[in-house]
């Protein structure tokens, strides 16, 4: 600057960039120290930041960095350290026989508290958060099984799943569409029955001749008494107990179109102490066997 | 002039600041962006990962349409929370044929990354036509109208061969059986043997249990795929990437 005479603001005091606007002069006040140690300090911390983490790309991959970060070893290290918190315990409810689950106090212990966070994960958009069920998904609550509703047979069915097409050990079975088989006043008898066997208000006359279709037709899956057959997954009709609804008109629905319920198979997707886990939650929460 | 006082040169004429300008980002740009390209640890191949079958191409096209993106993430981001609710953490692979990706940056509802498989057809029918009818404390809107609404696929060639003009690798083979597999994918009762050769893995089924093939299939059919193409049994993730 000492080729220039310095221009300075006779009202300031402060020296201007030499430049004028129509007569207008810029003030050359310096950058505010708390601002320009800041960049400094960003430029320092920039420099840092480079050699510490992986930043700078080279020919087949980036720095790595001083402090070896990497997502991906850090969720895997994460996993393992709360899993091996309760390695012991984890271990033990993989391997333990589930009809001694319940003698052994603290694994059973262990197991139902997982096993409730297990069912709100996975269980609970189809079965309800409370375990409830809704139409078509059915209440766990109860003591009314499907399938089995013993330790061993919940565990079963939770790997194994109902009527899925991934696992050829899923539960199977298929009610056959009767709307092809029978007339519709015959649905309309079978119906009336099938409501006799559970409630005092239905049409005695059609609820006798449909007792003979039923001996014929239904009898060799949900029983003569119509009280079920859980090896073929055929619900018990005489308990006023519906997974789809036990009115008229959904009752001539489940007979003339029939019902499919699928459950995907969770044995891929949850640890063997996992399924033990929500298999003894299930379990406890009022039916199990 | 002093060394420090130099950048009044660039700052009295727009021309040269300009200029200096773009050289400055265009520096930080190339340094940021075209090394994602060739570095080895930000491009990972992993097997399974197939472009979308023409009726799963459709149903992602509903997906966006009726903006399901605005509350459903497709990320399941590498944290030990997340792994454990919705299963392994997404890999950047896995998004490779979706142009645009639906990661998402918001969860109203639940990540829908791995939904594959997680849920039976009629479930997701209940779901969408009523959520609250499975999960009562569901805040989602019903989207039961997509059962009316009937599809032909005629449009599906068109839709693969955009695709393919921003890099899905589809043959000449895929968009000539395009319309035959946009219908076999809803029928269990036809021959696709082609559909699965052509897209392996794929889910065949009536979605929406009705006769006729609606939007409701199409979506199923997306969501039903979702997060199930890399078999985690076999993909050991490595640590650099």
């Amino acid at each position: 600057m000492s080729e220039h005479e310095k221009d300075i603001d006779t009202e300031t005091g402060v020296e201007t960039t030499g430049h004028e606007w129509d007569g207008i002069k810029e003030l050359n006040n310096p950058l505010p120290r708390w601002w320009l140690w800041s960049f400094y300090l960003c430029i320092v911390w920039g420099i840092w930041y480079v050699i510490a983490y992986p930043a700078w790309p080279m020919i087949k991959g980036a720095t790595e960095g001083y402090l070896g970060y990497s997502t991906r070893a850090n969720v895997a290290a994460d996993i393992t350290a709360f899993n091996d918190k309760n390695a012991d315990l984890r271990a033990a409810l993989a391997e333990v026989d589930l009809a001694e689950l319940e003698a052994n106090e603290d694994l059973n212990r262990f197991a139902i508290a997982g096993g409730a966070a297990v069912f709100r994960t996975n269980c609970s958009q189809c079965h309800g958060s409370g375990a409830a069920g809704a139409k078509g998904y059915p209440n766990l609550l109860d003591d009314d099984w499907l399938w089995g509703g013993t330790l061993e047979e919940i565990a079963y069915t939770i790997n194994h799943g109902i009527r899925n097409e991934t696992d050829l050990d899923a539960r199977w079975s298929q009610m056959p569409a009767y709307g092809e088989i029978l007339e519709s006043d015959e649905i309309d008898n079978v119906v009336q029955h099938v409501i006799s066997l559970s409630s005092t208000e239905f049409d005695a006359a059609k609820a006798e001749q449909g007792a003979v279709i039923f001996d014929e037709q239904c009898s060799a899956c949900h029983g003569v008494e119509g009280k079920g057959e859980r090896d073929l997954g055929a619900p018990n009709l005489a308990d006023a107990i519906w997974l789809y609804g036990g009115d008229i008109e959904t009752l001539t629905d489940s007979v003339k179109y029939a019902r499919f319920g699928v459950m995907p198979a969770w044995g891929p997707r949850l640890s063997v102490s996992d399924v033990n886990a929500v298999a003894a939650y299930v379990h406890q929460l009022g039916g199990g066997e | 002039m002093g060394f420090l006082n130099k950048h009044q040169i660039l700052e009295r004429s727009p021309t040269l600041l300009l200029v200096g300008s773009l050289i400055v980002v265009s520096i930080g740009g190339i340094v940021e962006i075209a090394p994602l390209f060739y570095l080895e640890n930000t491009i990972e191949e992993v097997e399974g990962m197939r472009p979308y079958s023409p009726l799963e191409l459709t149903g992602r096209d509903i997906y966006i349409r009726e903006g399901c993106y605005n509350c459903h993430s497709q990320m399941i981001r590498p944290m030990r929370d997340e792994v454990e609710r919705y299963g392994h953490y997404s890999l950047a692979a896995e998004s490779m044929y979706d142009h645009p990706f639906q990661w998402g940056s918001k969860r109203t509802g639940p990540d829908v990354a791995r939904v594959g498989g997680r849920y039976s057809d009629a479930w997701h029918v209940d779901h969408m036509s009523d959520p609250q009818s499975v999960v009562p404390e569901s805040i989602m809107p019903k989207y039961a109208f997509l059962s009316d609404v009937e599809i032909e696929g005629e449009y599906i060639q068109d839709l693969m061969k955009t695709h393919r003009f921003v890099g899905v690798p589809y043959t000449d083979e895929m968009i000539e059986q395009g319309p035959a597999d946009f219908l076999a994918q809803a029928d269990p009762d036809s021959d696709f043997d082609g559909l699965l050769e052509r897209y392996p893995n794929a889910v065949v089924s009536n979605f929406d249990a009705q006769s006729e093939l609606t939007e409701m299939d199409a979506l199923i059919a997306y969501l039903q795929m979702l997060g199930t193409l890399v078999d985690f049994s076999t993909f050991t993730p490595e640590a650099s990437r």
